[in-house]
């Protein structure tokens, strides 16, 4: 594998479970050193893709490479180089904390001591306790401490934080892009916005098996619409807005949504009746994500 | 009543006053009901069904009264019989019944303490019990429930028990007395088992704490019935709640005011149960939680340390239980001949079973048997161990790890090669020295016994084969290997008694194993079982190289 071969690249990937199909023909590449965003909502697939790139699901069609190998068959020389966190961390009732954590790295092959007793300060975990007597997030903040104290060139991480509360994701956000500048590459799984927004460099979204949208968060809002808010000198009756949506003019305010290609064209017009404010504001990725589950929404809600 | 008590009585708001510890028991007892609507009915059933039985068998066996004082003499007051049940109190049918459900208490004890951790604790740990508790439920509710069914199934045991052998022309006070000894071995350890619950934050250490009670008390009743009835180390029955159970002398002069004491006992312990209830926190125990080591030793470091973390506690209990089992058997032995010489119709019984002449030697060869199918089932709860951890999502982080899917397995798989070894082999050792103490030439019986039991190992291993290849070729089927034990079980105990043909015997991997000490070893049917496991192993273990791991 060369430095810029891609850790993660996926193509048409298929698997079933007897008539579902939970991935059906998915693509995906993660470049290497970045921290790549993987958003679906519950049932999209993320799960099953990871544990596909993981050999512990094997695909039915298409192709997987992780870092340069087949994930199936060397899947446990390419375990030694990564670190998985999955959305639920089962424990051993009977076993303390810190002994799955040192369990975990011994059989990745090795356990950075020092970062271990850092990271279980700063998440504040005590790793004495017993499995049965965690939390449920504290359970996964056992799994992320054995993941991030490894040296592993790859994280798989799938809904990592589900449990943990705001200051928790704070402390995990700042360990991901710790991890970043030290170099390694991230799959973050998650359905939570706002941590892909703050930590994520690209962004595949998947829906029911497959990948509709992916790349950097700007290019995916260069790809949607702009909400636009205008009060004009005069009102603007009649005039051609190429690309606009939702158009509503109140006396000689006017408010609209604008394929964000168009919007140096709309802002032109504009102009010309003369511009007294302008508020304009790119989409959210809450926006982004929503308009590839409308259509399910809509369902969901019949 | 004047007016003014009236006006103190509705200063009271209504809803507090209905609202005390034990509000919505009756609909916890129903729920319990609903839930055990099997298990409860067919416990009870099986428990009174046993001495039930005894009846009959005893009557045809010993049917006139001499026979009856000749086996009071005899078998009546063989040391084994009277540790394993304690001694007679008279030489009439009651009484020799009486002594021989003389183990009947510590099951349904057992039982008892089972059920009583699993509607409390148990619910406790799974977080069910805290979705009932933000209900109107009182916060003894759950243990009271627990309880009164417990006890209640209990109750119902000694009636049945009760009518079964009045009806069967048995003295209707000893009929009484002896429903009830069998009814307070199970209320005492349910209440036990009220007490352990509320001690510690897992069902498992109460569990634990429970037999280990019923276990103690079980060894005083030995200690103290070992000599006979009034021998000088008697008195310690008294310090047993199952020694009070036997003083209770149905059929031989019923001494009604012991049951007393199992009262006093049962309120007592109920009463500290509810007292530790109250005080404590849902989920939480009365003893603190123990804490773990904040690093692993060297030891835990890859698949076999995990695989002995978990499995070798409960390798431990077993080999524990095979000991016991192996004493038992052993020191029966010599039992076997006398209870042989007083009657011909058992003799018979046991050239049968055993396939043999020499009653001894056929004797060992149809209790090794036994313990190879208990191993059998060992074996099986060693392999499943793999789908237990896989169902629960705990192999999964481990397989992400540099660990091979096979290396997984075999840390678990190497308890179901070398658990049985080790189980058979202390079952062997304890019954050949037991009995060789008794004939008194331990040298010509250990080795003899010994072998017996390891000549079980291929069956065994064929049985956890079994196990294994459903876990690699159809996970969802694993419960198909306890089919194969109890199938064998089946075979091996009734197969002859229900007259099977030989092709359906020949259907069990314990038919085919060489009936020793009594026979010579044939070595051609034990190439073949350990063939079968070792092709059955390899099945079980390519399938599940190539197969999906479970997910949830």
């Amino acid at each position: 594998m060369t430095a810029d071969t891609p850790p993660i690249s996926v193509s048409g990937l298929v698997k079933s479970f007897g008539r579902t199909r939970a991935l059906d023909g998915l693509d995906l590449t993660v470049r290497p050193g970045e921290v790549h965003g993987f958003l679906g909502p519950n049932g999209a697939g993320k799960s099953t893709a990871i544990r596909v790139l993981l050999g512990l699901l094997r695909a039915d069609a298409g192709t997987a490479r992780l870092l340069g190998g087949d994930p199936w068959r060397d899947a446990t020389e390419l375990h030694r180089r990564l670190a998985y966190v999955p959305g639920d961390v089962t424990l051993w009732p009977n076993l303390s904390g810190g002994e799955v954590i040192d369990l975990l790295g011994r059989m990745r092959g090795g356990l950075d001591r020092r970062r271990k007793a850092d990271l279980l300060d700063r998440f504040e975990l005590d790793p004495r306790k017993k499995g049965r007597a965690y939390s449920k997030g504290n359970r996964q903040k056992v799994g992320l401490v054995a993941a991030l104290a490894s040296d592993a060139e790859l994280l798989l991480l799938d809904e990592p934080t589900s449990g943990l509360d705001p200051l928790m994701e704070e402390v995990f956000q700042e360990c991901v892009r710790e991890e970043r500048r030290a170099g390694r590459t991230v799959l973050l799984s998650s359905h939570i916005l706002s941590e892909v927004e703050a930590l994520c460099d690209r962004v595949t979204i998947i829906r029911k098996g497959v990948a509709v949208e992916s790349g950097t968060l700007d290019e995916l809002r260069h790809l949607t619409r702009t909400s636009i808010r205008a009060e004009l000198a005069a009102p603007p009756d009649g005039i051609p807005l190429p690309g606009a949506h939702d158009v509503r003019i109140d006396g000689s305010t006017i408010t609209f949504e604008v394929d964000t290609p168009q919007l140096d064209t709309v802002l032109r017009v504009l102009t010309e009746i003369g511009v007294r404010s302008l508020v304009s504001r790119p989409p959210t990725l809450e926006e982004l994500f929503l308009r590839h589950y409308k259509d399910e929404l809509q369902e969901a809600a019949r | 009543m004047s007016g003014a008590s009236r006006g103190v009585r509705r200063a009271v708001p209504p809803r507090m006053a209905g609202v005390s510890a034990l509000t919505g028991t009756g609909g916890l007892v129903r729920l319990i009901l609903r839930r055990d609507r099997i298990l409860l009915p067919a416990w009870v059933l099986w428990i009174a069904v046993i001495p039930l039985g005894f009846v009959g068998a005893t009557d045809s066996l010993y049917p006139e009264a001499a026979d009856r004082l000749q086996y009071a003499h005899t078998t009546g007051t063989n040391p084994t019989f009277l540790a394993l049940y304690g001694p007679m109190y008279g030489t009439d049918l009651g009484s020799i019944i009486a002594q021989r459900s003389g183990f009947v208490p510590v099951v349904i004890g057992l039982i008892s303490a089972l059920t009583v951790v699993r509607h409390t604790r148990t619910e406790e740990e799974a977080g069910r019990r805290e979705l009932l508790g933000a209900t109107v439920a009182g916060r003894g509710a759950g243990l009271a429930a627990a309880l009164v069914v417990t006890m209640g199934a209990n109750l119902a045991v000694a009636a049945l028990l009760t009518a079964g052998l009045a009806a069967q022309g048995l003295p209707v006070a000893g009929s009484l007395a002896f429903g009830l000894q069998m009814a307070a071995g199970g209320c005492v350890f349910a209440a036990v088992a009220g007490v352990t619950a509320q001690l510690s934050e897992g069902a498992g250490a109460a569990r634990g704490t429970a037999i280990a009670a019923l276990g103690a008390a079980f060894a005083v009743r030995m200690a103290a019935d070992v000599g006979g009835a009034g021998n000088s180390l008697s008195w310690l029955g008294w310090l047993s709640p199952l020694g009070w159970g036997n003083r209770l002398r149905a059929f031989g002069g019923e001494r009604w005011w012991t049951l007393a004491l199992v009262a006093a006992l049962v309120a007592a312990l109920v009463a500290a149960a509810g007292a530790l209830s109250a005080r404590r926190d849902v989920g939480a125990g009365v003893l603190p939680p123990g804490l773990g080591p904040a690093d692993a030793t060297a030891r835990l470091s890859g698949p076999f340390g995990l695989a002995w973390r978990l499995q070798s506690r409960s390798l431990y209990g077993w080999l524990a239980g095979f000991a016991a089992l192996g004493v038992v058997y052993g020191a029966v032995a010599g039992g076997v001949l006398d209870m042989v010489k007083d009657n011909p119709d058992l003799a018979e019984i046991f050239t049968r079973l055993g396939g043999q002449t020499a009653i001894v030697d056929a004797y060992f060869a149809s209790v090794m048997g036994m313990v190879g199918l208990i191993a059998s089932a060992y074996a099986v709860s060693t392999a499943l161990r793999l789908r237990t951890e896989e169902a629960a999502q705990r192999a999964e982080p481990l397989l992400a790890t540099a660990t091979g899917r096979l290396r997984w397995a075999s840390g678990h798989l190497l308890f179901t090669l070398l658990g049985p070894v080790a189980a058979l082999t202390v079952a062997g050792l304890a019954a050949g020295v037991a009995h060789g103490l008794d004939t008194g030439d331990p040298g010509r019986e250990v080795p003899r016994v010994l072998g017996a039991a390891l000549a079980q190992l291929p069956a065994v291993w064929l049985v956890g084969a079994i196990a294994l290849a459903l876990f690699g070729l159809a996970p969802g089927l694993t419960g198909g290997a306890w089919a194969a034990v109890a199938g064998c079980a089946l075979i091996t105990l009734f197969g002859a008694a229900l007259g099977l043909d030989q092709w359906a015997l020949d259907l069990s991997p314990f038919t085919h194993i060489p009936k020793l000490p009594g026979r010579s070893f044939a070595l051609a049917p034990v190439l073949w079982l350990l063939a079968i496991a070792a092709a059955l192993s390899a099945a079980g273990l390519a399938g599940f190289r190539r197969r999906d791991l479970a997910t949830r």
